[in-house]
Formats: C-alpha cells, sequence, structure tokens
C-alpha cells in the first residue's frame, strides 16, 4: 500500500509537469491549430540556460526568473521571426518548420553543452518534508511550483483584459481586429507564455530525469498524450490529462509493463483516444445556435 | 451638416476580381446613410473595404481625416465599430466578455463600468443573459449583442451590415427603434447597408443604390421612396 501511495504521488508530481507542458502546447494550438513540436526542445534549451546561471553563481531563484523572462522574450521573437512568415502556409510546411526548430535546438544545445549528461539541482531540500515517505521534497515541490503556475495562468487568462483579447484572437481573428486587439501580437503573446511554462516544466523535470540535450523528446510525448486525453483545444483538459498520464504511466510502469517499456504507455493513450474519442474527453462539444 | 465620412473613387474586391467600381458617398454628421442593393451588389465589401479589412484604392477621409490605407485596429481607436456580417459574435465568450471586447481600445475603464448599465438599458434580454455563452443566444439576441459590443466602443460612426438578417419581422423592428434611439439619443452616425429596403428606407436620411459595384442613385431617402423605378424594383409595389 506504501509503495502504491508513493507510485501515485510521484505520478502527480511528473504529471503536473507533463500538464504545464501540455497547456504550453494547447495554448498554441488553440490560436493557430497547429502543435508546435519544436515545445519540448525548446524548454530543454530553457533548462541549459537556467544551468549555466546557477554554474556562474547565480541563486537557483534568480536564475529560475531569469530563464521565465529570457524564454518568455525568446518565444516572442521565434513567432515573430520564423512562424509569421509562414502563418498562412499549407500545415505541412508548418510542420517542417517545427521539426527544424526541434533540430535545430537539439543540435545547438549539444554543440555548445556536449551530450554528456549533467545533474540539475533541485531548490528544495534533500530530506522529504515533514518527515513523510511518501514523496520527495522535489516532487511535492514541483506539484506546488506547477499548481502556482496553473492558477496564475487561470487568473491571468480569466480576469485581465489582455488575458481577454488573447482569448478572443484565438477564436476569432476577424472580430478581434474589428474591436481593435492587434492580433499578431497577442499569438506573438501566445508563444512567449508557452515557452515560458515549457521552461518551467523543464527546470522542474531535469532534477528527475537529468539534464541533456534529448530529455524533453520522453516528455513531450507525454505532455502531447496528456493533450489529446483532455482534449488538445481544453485547457482544463490538458491539465486534467497532464496528472493523468503522470499517474497512469507510474502505475503501469510499476505494476504492468515495468519502467523499459513505460513510454509505450503514451503512444497507446495517443492511438487509442484517436481511435475511440479523437476529441479527447473534454473536447470541444460545439455548442451554437444560428 | 458636414460630412462625417467621405469616400471618394473607393474601388475594392478580392484578389484581382474588383467587386466595387469608383463609389463615392458621404455620411453625415450624426445622419443615417442607408446603402441598398441586390445580393452580389458589393454593400458588404464596401463596408469591409471601408474599415480596412480588404484592399482599396480611392479616398477614404473620416472628419477630414485620410483613413484609408490603415489597418482596421487603427481605423476601431478613429471611433469606428463595424457590426459585420455574420454579426462577428465571440461564440466561446460570454455576453459580458463579449461587451468587455466592444471596450478593448477604451482608455476611460471608470466610463466603460457605466457603459454596461447604458447597453443593457437598450438591450434588457442581454443584462438577463449577462454570464452566458455568447453562442448559446437566439438569433436576435445575438444581433443585439452584436449592436451592444459595437456601443461599447462609444462610437462617432456605426457601420451595419444587415442588421435585419436572418430575424424575424418583429425582432427585426425592435432592433430598427433601437437603432433610431442610438443615433436619436447619442448622436451615433451611422451608415447602414440593408436588402429590407422599406424598413431601412424609414430610418434613413440619406440613400444610396448600388448595383454591381456602382453607385447608381442617390439622394434623400424621401426623394427615393417616392421614385418610381426604385419603388418598383426595391419595395416591390
Amino acid at each position: 500500500m506504501e509503495a502504491f501511495l508513493h507510485q501515485v504521488l510521484s505520478g502527480l508530481a511528473t504529471g503536473g509537469i507533463y500538464a504545464s507542458l501540455a497547456l504550453a502546447l494547447v495554448m498554441i494550438y488553440q490560436s493557430t491549430n497547429h502543435i508546435n513540436f519544436a515545445q519540448g526542445e525548446m524548454a530543454m534549451f530553457s533548462t541549459y540556460l537556467a544551468w549555466d546561471m546557477i554554474n556562474h553563481g547565480m541563486p537557483y531563484w534568480g536564475a529560475f526568473v531569469c530563464t521565465v523572462a529570457i524564454s518568455f522574450v525568446a518565444g516572442i521573437i521565434i513567432e515573430r521571426l520564423i512562424i509569421r512568415p509562414v502563418e498562412n502556409a499549407p500545415v505541412l510546411s508548418v510542420v517542417v518548420v517545427f521539426i527544424a526548430l526541434l533540430v535545430i535546438f537539439n543540435s545547438v544545445a549539444g554543440w555548445i553543452y556536449t551530450y554528456t549528461i549533467k545533474t540539475f539541482p533541485s531548490p528544495f531540500p534533500q530530506q522529504p518534508l515533514f518527515g513523510n515517505r511518501f514523496i520527495s521534497s522535489h516532487e511535492l515541490g514541483a506539484i506546488g511550483v506547477t499548481l502556482a503556475v496553473l492558477v496564475l495562468l487561470y487568473v491571468f487568462f480569466r480576469f485581465t483584459t489582455l488575458g481577454l483579447a488573447m482569448r478572443a484572437a484565438a477564436q476569432n481573428q476577424v472580430s478581434s481586429r474589428l474591436v481593435g486587439i492587434r492580433v499578431g501580437w497577442m499569438l506573438a503573446l501566445g508563444w512567449g507564455l508557452a515557452a515560458s511554462v515549457g521552461a518551467i516544466a523543464g527546470m522542474l523535470v531535469a532534477p528527475i530525469i537529468y539534464l541533456e540535450p534529448n530529455m524533453m523528446s520522453g516528455v513531450l510525448l507525454y505532455a502531447f498524450a496528456a493533450a489529446l486525453v483532455g482534449g488538445i483545444d481544453n485547457p482544463f483538459g490538458a491539465v486534467l490529462g497532464g496528472f493523468a498520464v503522470g499517474v497512469l504511466e507510474n502505475l503501469v510502469g510499476a505494476y504492468v509493463i515495468g519502467t523499459e517499456l513505460k513510454l509505450t504507455v503514451a503512444l497507446v493513450l495517443i492511438i487509442g483516444v484517436l481511435l475511440v474519442k479523437p476529441t479527447g474527453l473534454f473536447g470541444k462539444v460545439f455548442v451554437t445556435r444560428v | 451638416m458636414a460630412a462625417l465620412l467621405e469616400v471618394k473613387k473607393l474601388s475594392a474586391g478580392y484578389g484581382s476580381s474588383l467587386v466595387l467600381h469608383g463609389v463615392a458617398l458621404e455620411v453625415a454628421e450624426r445622419g443615417i446613410t442607408t446603402v441598398l442593393g441586390a445580393n452580389g451588389a458589393g454593400k458588404t465589401t464596401l463596408l469591409r473595404a471601408l474599415c480596412g479589412m480588404i484592399r482599396s484604392s480611392g479616398e477614404v477621409r473620416l472628419r477630414g481625416e485620410l483613413i484609408s490605407g490603415r489597418a482596421t485596429e487603427d481605423i476601431v481607436r478613429k471611433g469606428v465599430a463595424h457590426v459585420p456580417d455574420g454579426r462577428g459574435t465571440f461564440l466561446d465568450l460570454t455576453t459580458e466578455e463579449n461587451l468587455r471586447l466592444g471596450a478593448y481600445t477604451r482608455k476611460d475603464k471608470q466610463k466603460v463600468s457605466e457603459d454596461f448599465d447604458r447597453v443593457f438599458g437598450y438591450f434588457p434580454r442581454l443584462r438577463e443573459r449577462r454570464h452566458q455563452q455568447a453562442g448559446t443566444l437566439s438569433g436576435g439576441e445575438q444581433q443585439m449583442l452584436a449592436l451592444a459590443r459595437a456601443l461599447m466602443l462609444r462610437p462617432g460612426l456605426l457601420l451595419l451590415d444587415e442588421p435585419s438578417f436572418g430575424l424575424a419581422p418583429l425582432v427585426v423592428q425592435g432592433i430598427f427603434q433601437i437603432m433610431r434611439r442610438i443615433n436619436q439619443e447619442e448622436g451615433v452616425s451611422m451608415l447602414l447597408v440593408e436588402q429590407n429596403a422599406t424598413l431601412a428606407l424609414e430610418l434613413a436620411d440619406h440613400v444610396y443604390l448600388l448595383e454591381t459595384g456602382k453607385v447608381v442613385v442617390s439622394g434623400p431617402s424621401s426623394v427615393i421612396r417616392n421614385d418610381e423605378a426604385v419603388r418598383r424594383s426595391y419595395l416591390g409595389y
């Protein structure tokens, strides 16, 4: 029973990380109908930046905040310079651009930082908090940070005018222009936010899976599965999907197929959802009258 | 009366095909001008060209200032609100969020909250539907919402694209009455594009007839209403 509880809790910790990355995918999907395949590699690169800053003596949380800010700006620049020119291109061209971004980030990271696996520090203490035996401090901290990020994003999109404008721009570009929203900038901001959220996911997952240029490939796959399970156009669904996938991955890995084959869980989920319920659990059921 | 909107030699279209061929028209300050025409005459294209949604050539002046060639987002900031073809409702957002977006460009946040009461005064139904997803509103309610959203800008000029489209006659009459009140009580000028010529002629003070992208007849609505040819082809009696 204790082992089971431990699996569930640490599944929630990694699940929160998948949820963040899934949310980053959904944010971009909602406004552009494209899956950013480079989201994971962007997050990995951000994590290397954080590692660099920490190695140069910066305190952890200082590096954390700087990384989030740099990622935000970098996300905006990538949208403006690379994505904007292919805005109206056919889907496959856009996919190729995303894959190019993925390969570029991966290779540049390997070139600068080498492919040697590195440890990434956790800001949370070594000993489990409150003397509990079920969950490490880092896992508990990761859940806390994830929840804080989710609440902040919710408040931003739900209650601020800018958040509302971003939602409007994602839904209906023509109408948004007619009320004066600068749609292009809203899309760029979306990229910035997604990159920031991805960076946080990267920094939280790195102490668990170690830092190396390919670290995010598995995480992105889980995040993609999470987004699909929850409904690729529904942020709440993606978050719930993330936690569900994290727990499922751990339980299936521990009790059914062993850790080596864990990643297949994600693939089975992706294919299963696409076959059975392509809109996902919370995908949009369009309620509209004419 | 000085002209609020002045259009000269306006040509516009989609891709390489032109729809409008050198249209000229005016909207008087505090006036209501209507553009009548059959399907495909270029009415919707005219409104799109005026607010920069499509490329156009020619001259569009608002209070004497050249606005043709400007981006839609900038023209909105000059106080031009467009109630588009198909109403342009944000279906997944609530009624209130739709209205908040109408006031997106305004800086006087204090007055914006007063304006919620103002537009709910015109459309009490929307107050009841305040927290409801806009996609679940009826057609008439969505048209009210589209007008209300435009009013939240506190516009100087309203561009209205067939507000009667697809609505029951009683609902249409209600909406036209409110448009008249808005014009009289707040002095908002309007450029109304319609197929329902009878109602439009009652509301407007000035009329233009558009045929295949050209203005063929224009004049005060009292005169046009009694024009034999117009009556036969547009009013059907």
